[in-house]
């Protein structure tokens, strides 16, 4: 790859090259590497004294409870929001995709929800369902359900996955969209000569044509699920009750943060950069084949 | 669709409206919660009907914020969120063009190690980095400042993969023809590249003032100032801590003045977004 | 001749401006609404009242906000002078030797007149050290009270003037107004601070040994003791027959009060503002209840706030304003106006005394309750106060487990063993990162 005509210069590729690169380093490799740095030390808040203690940062985290309950709290979350996100998405757009009338208006009243910022979300919905003032809890309580996710973990749960979907749909509606409107309709025509029904279709043309969409929304909606949704759970319950909310990137947050544990949440942090580079490079590796090089 | 199935069809707007109703409903409690006063909404179940209030609200939220919480006048905070948005959808595109150009149209030793170097800085999010990154930008004093809140978020690798992507469309034979013109690799660029980038830097340029209006985590870091605030962040500030104590009528202008400006842009340039969106991934 | 005295013109009114030069003292605080104009009008009452310092009061958001910015800051280089704390991030300001400068030595150096006996005893108490000297300047303290809905109380025929005092007295009130009708008759703010620290305190049982932490490093929860125990299974069990209804960790459950939602509550005595302001019933407040078979209950409450920390690596002429600061804050007259305008106590014994003689309480009954609950009896080393490091995140393991056991989830002796571990871990990873 590579272009065929390209200019000689000594120095111009350079100056161009040199803010990114400046930027780059300075504010992410320079950071990762201190991350790292202090991922190995015990230091008090102010910095003070630092003393090295190895990998016990580490240790003491794959051996605290409750962070393993965050890995799962977070592979709970994702399963749930990308699992909603996209059936909801993928209904939609195929409903979308079916009618003539109107089509651009559904489209627009869709994705506007994309503007919104997931913290913003999160103060919607947490409004919705505030258990005293909220009027769905007011609905829910006429129905006889107790709607209280301050102490009960799993409605806590509930709420910030609803908030997060609802703000995602409008992503994969539009992918998905654009997916069905690139499926050759001659294909659908001619299956639709030999008899098949609209249901048959879609199990036997359209969803295996939209399998990469799929697959690429599916690891999207992941990465979403995993670091988009800060202001989601800051929103509203922080990671409470109980932690039934404490997903990793909130947790590295709170432990930097609120509890001033420099070594814990730099530790907390070089994980989850692991983490990341798996998931983009199964992002990359699978989906994007743009990237040869 | 191929044949007609009018009971289909039928069934297609109704979940179409339903799912359009349902994206909907918190728009428009929300905004109706903004035009009451605290007690109209505190008294369950709140109206769902618009109430008189809409102007003293907003007039308030926009000249003062809240009362009980955070009293920074939202009309500064969607200033600063502008302005953050506007410097980081301008400055990621800038950089972005320039270090695709470069690394398109040039061969130059160590090529490679820059073009990765981009590429890592899409596996470092600032989630993963949220701490030594505040530390860095602590340390180089500025906090509470334009440059803290958007010089940290200007390097993208993905806008700088669309324009790589791009510029591999662009015909050898426009940049033949320059070089036998006489024109160096600069002329070329502003007089040919730019061109033809506008489509793709307007397309970007929504996706990221989106993203820049947006910002939430970043912003939440380094700014300690009220008249830092961007209106992302006065919403949470104003959320002081119990159902009734906070001033949910007044969060809740807040709350349409803080995301109007993405919608409407998201609405209004559906197309650029659109394409914006696709590119950016495909 | 006119040359000299011109000279001499030029030269006086060049001291004399340097002479006004003000010494800037930045103050970072957490104030918020009223209780922000309130400090904002003492600095410049301050300011105003003489010309060689100025006090300049930055709002930094909220206390853990503020502490975090505070401690960047400090490592960039520019600190601010004083910086509000909240309570529970006294042992983490104290472990910082390097970073700051205590009262006691800011005040002796600048040669201004400070007694620690002038001021309340549980006050005094929680921000000392091992010898008696003050370390930060008490500046917001308030303590924890029981409020109680009077028209509730008469709807389900109990005598409104008649304040439940023991636990016992509590859950009948609240059976007989959960018969009347009332949908939470019983909720808390601040669980942990009422239930598992106050609770220690009032009854004169330790949370930690070392006086709570105050006497070294090495101290160890005792949060599973059997009272602790025990009065948690008592919640959780009212919890399960809707006797109590937990609102979440922080203030929460006030507007659930004053909205008329829940009748009784354990929460801040900062409260009575909003309630006063809020409130369409009759309403009093009253000290918290206690375990009467428990002796020497009820002792006295500790505090909650925070208070003021003085930054090192400042000039001399710096602390001497600060110095001045806090002792036109100590006088009576401005505890008196910072007391009445936002419901924190007044911090000194004139303060309070000044404020009785002028017939406030009168006029305002219930505002000196958290001022007689503290002062109920003189403290013990397990009333004094608490200090624990890294508390903020030990308050929130606390308050996991209690949710565990509100939720159903786990029973109280299960819950307090897990918080005592998890909070423990977290007592010796500050204690190793403090040592030198």
């Amino acid at each position: 790859m590579g272009k065929r005509v390209v200019f000689r210069s000594a120095w111009l590729p350079y100056a161009l090259l040199a803010p990114q690169i400046a930027v780059t380093v300075i504010f992410f490799f320079w950071p990762a590497a201190q991350a790292l740095y202090y991922s190995f030390q015990l230091q008090d808040a102010f910095g003070l004294h630092t003393e090295f203690i190895g990998l016990r940062n580490f240790s003491d985290l794959l051996h605290d409870p409750y962070y393993l309950e965050s890995f799962k709290v977070t592979a709970l979350f994702s399963a749930l929001v990308a699992g909603s996100g996209l059936a909801i998405a993928l209904l939609l757009a195929v409903m979308a995709d079916r009618v003539v009338r109107g089509a651009l208006a559904y489209k627009t009243l869709l994705i506007w929800p994309y503007g919104v910022a997931p913290v913003i979300a999160g103060v919607l919905w947490a409004f919705l369902f505030a258990p005293s003032v909220g009027i769905v809890s007011w609905v829910l309580r006429q129905t006889g359900y107790d709607w209280n996710w301050v102490i009960k973990g799993d409605q806590a749960l509930l709420l910030v996955v609803i908030a997060a979907v609802w703000n995602q749909i409008s992503y994969n509606f539009l992918f998905f969209l654009a997916g069905l409107q690139s499926i050759p309709k001659s294909l659908i025509e001619a299956a639709a000569i030999d008899g098949a029904g609209p249901a048959r279709r879609f199990w036997t043309i359209v969803l295996p044509l939209l399998s990469p969409t799929l697959f690429f929304l599916l690891v999207v909606n992941i990465v979403y699920a995993f670091f988009n949704t800060f202001g989601v759970i800051d929103a509203t319950t922080q990671g409470g009750p109980s932690q039934a909310t404490q997903i990793l990137v909130y947790k590295v947050y709170y432990d930097g943060v609120k509890a001033g544990d420099l070594g814990g949440s730099s530790a907390q942090s070089v994980l989850l950069m692991i983490i990341v580079i798996a998931l983009t490079a199964v992002q990359f590796r699978f989906v994007e084949r743009k990237v040869q090089y | 669709m191929v044949e007609n199935r009018p009971l289909l069809t039928f069934f297609s707007h109704a979940i179409l409206i339903l799912g359009v109703a349902v994206v909907a409903f918190p728009l428009y409690v929300t905004f109706i919660a903004s035009t009451h006063t605290l007690e109209e909404i505190l008294t369950v179940p709140m109206p769902l009907l618009p109430g008189d209030h809409f102007l003293s609200n907003y007039a308030q939220v926009l000249a003062a914020g809240s009362t009980r919480g955070s009293a920074a006048p939202v009309g500064a905070m969607m200033a600063n969120s502008l302005i953050v948005a506007l410097c980081i959808a301008v400055g990621k595109i800038s950089i972005s063009i320039l270090s695709a150009f470069a690394i398109v149209y040039f061969r130059f030793p160590f090529r490679n190690f820059f073009f990765w170097m981009i590429f890592i800085t899409l596996m470092l999010p600032v989630e993963v980095r949220i701490i030594p990154t505040f530390k860095v930008v602590s340390d180089l004093k500025m906090l509470d400042s334009y440059v803290g809140l958007t010089l940290p978020l200007i390097a993208s690798a993905t806008a700088t993969f669309l324009f790589r992507q791009f510029f591999l469309t662009i015909p050898d034979e426009l940049a033949e023809a320059a070089r036998i013109d006489g024109a160096g690799p600069l002329r070329f660029f502003k007089d040919v590249v730019l061109p033809l980038s506008t489509t793709n830097m307007a397309a970007l340029f929504v996706i990221l003032f989106i993203y820049g209006w947006n910002q939430y985590l970043w912003p939440l870091l380094i700014t300690t100032n009220e008249s830092m605030y961007t209106s992302v962040i006065g919403i949470k500030r104003m959320i002081v801590g119990g159902d009734s104590a906070t001033e949910w009528n007044l969060v809740m202008a807040t709350a349409m003045l803080a995301l109007a400006p993405p919608a409407l842009v998201v609405v209004l340039m559906q197309k650029w977004f659109v394409k914006g969106l696709v590119e950016t991934e495909k | 001749m006119r040359l000299k005295t011109l000279i001499a013109v030029l030269a006086a009114g060049l001291f004399s401006a340097n002479a006004q030069a003000q010494t800037e003292i930045q103050w970072w605080h957490s104030m918020t609404g009223a209780l922000g104009d309130k400090l904002g009008e003492i600095a410049s009452g301050f300011n105003a009242s003489q010309k060689d310092y100025k006090i300049l009061p930055v709002f930094k958001g909220t206390y853990p906000e503020s502490m975090t910015a505070a401690i960047a800051a400090f490592r960039a280089g520019n600190a601010p002078t004083i910086l509000q704390v909240f309570e529970v991030g006294t042992a983490t300001m104290m472990a910082a030797k390097g970073a700051v400068k205590p009262v006691y030595q800011v005040m002796k150096d600048a040669g201004e007149p400070f007694d620690p006996s002038a001021y309340l005893p549980a006050v005094a108490g929680y921000y000392t050290n091992s010898k008696g000297e003050m370390l930060s300047f008490p500046f917001n303290s308030s303590t924890v009270l029981y409020y109680i809905n009077k028209d509730a109380f008469r709807k389900a025929g109990l005598d409104p003037a008649k304040a439940p005092k023991t636990w016992k007295e509590l859950i009948a009130a609240a059976e007989k107004l959960k018969s009347a009708g009332q949908a939470c008759v019983y909720t808390t703010g601040w669980p942990s601070w009422m239930h598992i620290e106050n609770l220690a305190a009032w009854h004169n049982i330790p949370i930690g040994t070392k006086e709570n932490g105050i006497g070294g490093l090495d101290t160890q929860f005792t949060i599973n003791s059997p009272l602790h125990v025990r009065h948690l299974a008592m919640l959780g069990d009212l919890a399960k027959k809707g006797l109590f209804t937990y609102a979440g960790r922080t203030n929460q459950a006030e507007a659930k009060f004053y909205s008329g939602e829940c009748a009784m509550m354990t929460s801040s005595a900062g409260a009575q503002a909003n309630i006063r302001r809020n409130a369409k019933f009759d309403w009093s407040v009253n000290f918290i209840p206690y375990h009467d078979d428990v002796k020497g209950a009820p002792q006295n409450s500790i505090i909650g706030g925070a208070s003021l920390w003085v930054m090192s690596g400042k000039s001399a002429e710096t602390y001497k304003g600060v110095a001045k600061f806090f002792a036109y804050l100590s006088k009576p007259a401005i505890q008196m106006d910072w007391h009445i305008a936002t419901g924190y106590v007044p911090i000194t014994m004139a303060a309070y005394e000044v404020t009785r003689k002028s017939g406030y309480y009168e006029k305002v009954p219930g505002a000196d309750m958290a001022v007689k609950q503290l002062t109920n009896k003189p403290p013990t080393a397990n009333s004094k106060g608490l200090r624990f490091g890294n508390f903020v995140q030990g308050r929130e393991v606390i308050e996991e487990e209690m949710e565990s056991v509100f939720a159903g989830k786990k029973d109280a002796k299960t819950a307090l063993d897990d918080a005592l571990r998890r909070g423990n871990e977290i007592l010796r990873k500050f204690e190793a990162a403090n040592k030198g």
